[in-house]
């Protein structure tokens, strides 16, 4: 009897034998029928990182990406049926695999192309009318919190990442100049969008996810940002512009 | 078990696999088919542009959920995380069908992303069966199985693939989903007839139809080995496949599987329309 283990495993390792007990229609050993499983595994998945890595793709090469996707496949095999979120490890494989050593920035790219996946499927949320936040008076609007929406990701990066993927995703993009980024990945409609924040946004951003103050999240902002001069007013716009809060809690 | 009802609820007529690229397409000109279907696990994200397309379609379509990721004739027990993703599915989207295969993909919680072959013994009849009978409890459906493309053979079997797919029936209660270029691929494949497959074929528990194409090419021993790969037209062996289970079978909903290098809406409206001219040749 060939277990599934068995099967599996040959499936996957065509260094090991095909099973025995599988035959074609003469009774002779399957041979390279058991080739068309084998194939139909490493084709599907194969396709399946080329649709979730296009830039990563167009970084390394057609050709490398597919035999990178060879080891990537065999190393980690899909958790689940929902092949829209295969290659969650794909980021932490990249930062190991010897031959893209010579390009730290891969995995962060990985990375983002991962959020803007899960961004395109995240639940549908309504903006909340920014009108309500030039309405404040100032002291209550530094008070409040923002709620943003399920489709908002932040990928923050020592790389130049979103001008990386904006280089090899559109016509036309400029070429990116080095230093660190932090991409903002917003779903205004169905169609998810990635701009670089300005310095101190990343973590800007990350402070109102947090459930923090607007006041306390701009704290954070210039903390971090070397020369002390956060733009609050381009931060909250590309939230906004990015249709990505969804609610204002005064 | 669930009682025996009459298998399936989609229209009479054909129906296609639905790609989001034909959308618009389809809104414009939807005359050619009559339902459409899906892959379930496409349609599991929590929102955006994949959901509210089917939600604008299932108000048009009745829809078919077909899924592909259930891993039935697996032997660890289902995945009870997916089996509750497809009655959330199933919950809000009230399809006319729902739709599995006759194959295994999840081992070691690995989903292998293939529907891979069983052994016709007692002991897959009686796996596969709990399996099934967990999914019509679980949803609170009736499901459909679909007969596999087969590449190659079990030793251990024991019985035909067409007796098998009777016995589950039978203890289940489920229907069938009966893929006609599934049976010409296997049959060529198994060097068997496919005539003679489709009239010891349970046709009174079927469904649902679909049809596809397949590549060609050839085994170690220079043998046609079929390749089932829903990249191409249905072949013109197929189609009198079809002719042939219509005739015996009455008219049954028949899908167009087009899944890679899909072609314009108008190929593929094409196809759709050579089945509607088959089924309209027999009673309902």
């Amino acid at each position: 009897m060939i277990r599934q283990a068995e099967f599996a495993r040959a499936l996957l390792d065509s260094a090991q034998p095909v099973p025995k007990g599988l035959s074609d229609p003469e009774g002779r050993a399957a041979g390279s029928r058991f080739a068309v499983y084998r194939n139909n595994v490493a084709v599907g998945l194969t396709r399946a990182l080329e649709t979730a890595f296009p830039v990563l793709r167009a970084l390394v090469g057609d050709e490398f990406f597919a035999a990178m996707a060879g080891v990537y496949l065999r190393a980690h095999p899909p958790g689940s049926p929902l092949m829209m979120f295969y290659g969650a490890e794909m980021p932490g494989f990249l930062a190991g695999f010897a031959p893209v050593r010579h390009l730290p920035y891969l995995p962060d790219i990985a990375r983002l192309e991962l959020a803007l996946r899960e961004s395109y499927h995240a639940a549908d949320a309504r903006p909340a009318d920014p009108e309500i936040l030039t309405g404040l008076p100032p002291a209550r609007l530094m008070q409040a919190r923002l709620r943003l929406a399920p489709s908002v990701r932040l990928i923050r990066s020592s790389h130049p990442v979103a001008s990386i993927w904006r280089a090899h995703s559109q016509p036309d993009a400029p070429r990116p100049s080095p230093g660190a980024e932090d991409a903002l990945i917003t779903r205004p409609g169905f169609d998810p969008e990635v701009q670089a924040l300005p310095g101190g946004g990343g973590a800007f951003v990350l402070a109102l996810s947090d459930g923090k103050a607007l006041a306390d999240a701009v704290a954070a902002a210039e903390d971090e940002d070397e020369n002390r001069d956060f733009d609050l007013t381009r931060s909250l716009g590309a939230l906004i512009s990015g249709r990505a809060i969804v609610a204002i809690e005064t | 078990m669930l009682d025996t009802r009459q298998p399936g609820r989609l229209p009479g007529g054909p129906g296609v696999g639905y790609k989001p690229q034909h959308y618009a397409a389809i809104i414009a000109d939807p005359d050619p088919v009559e339902w459409l279907e899906i892959h379930a696990e496409n349609y599991m994200g929590a929102g955006g542009r994949p959901i509210a397309q089917l939600r604008h379609l299932a108000d048009r379509f009745p829809i078919s959920v077909h899924g592909v990721g259930l891993s039935i004739g697996g032997e660890a027990p289902l995945d009870a995380d997916h089996l509750a993703r497809l009655k959330d599915l199933v919950g809000w989207l009230r399809p006319a069908s729902f739709s599995e295969h006759l194959a295994w993909s999840t081992h070691d919680s690995h989903f292998l992303n293939d529907l891979l072959p069983l052994p016709y013994t007692q002991a897959t009849l009686a796996r596969v069966c709990r399996h099934i009978d967990q999914v019509q409890d679980v949803l609170g459906r009736q499901m459909l199985l679909e007969n596999p493309a087969t590449y190659l053979g079990f030793d251990e079997s024991e019985m035909s693939e067409t007796d098998f797919l009777a016995g589950i029936a039978q203890r289940t209660g489920c229907g069938l989903l009966l893929d006609v270029n599934n049976v010409f691929v296997s049959a060529t494949n198994q060097r068997t007839d496919p005539y003679a497959y489709i009239d010891a074929f349970p046709l009174a528990r079927v469904g649902e139809i679909h049809l596809g194409g397949h590549d060609v090419q050839k085994d170690d021993h220079g043998a046609p080995l079929l390749i089932d790969s829903h990249g191409t037209p249905v072949v013109d062996p197929v189609w009198a496949l079809y002719d042939h289970t219509i005739a015996r079978a009455g008219a049954r909903p028949t899908l167009i599987e087009w899944d890679n290098d899909v072609p314009d809406w108008p190929v593929l409206a094409a196809e759709a329309a050579r089945a509607r001219a088959v089924l309209n040749r027999v009673p309902a």
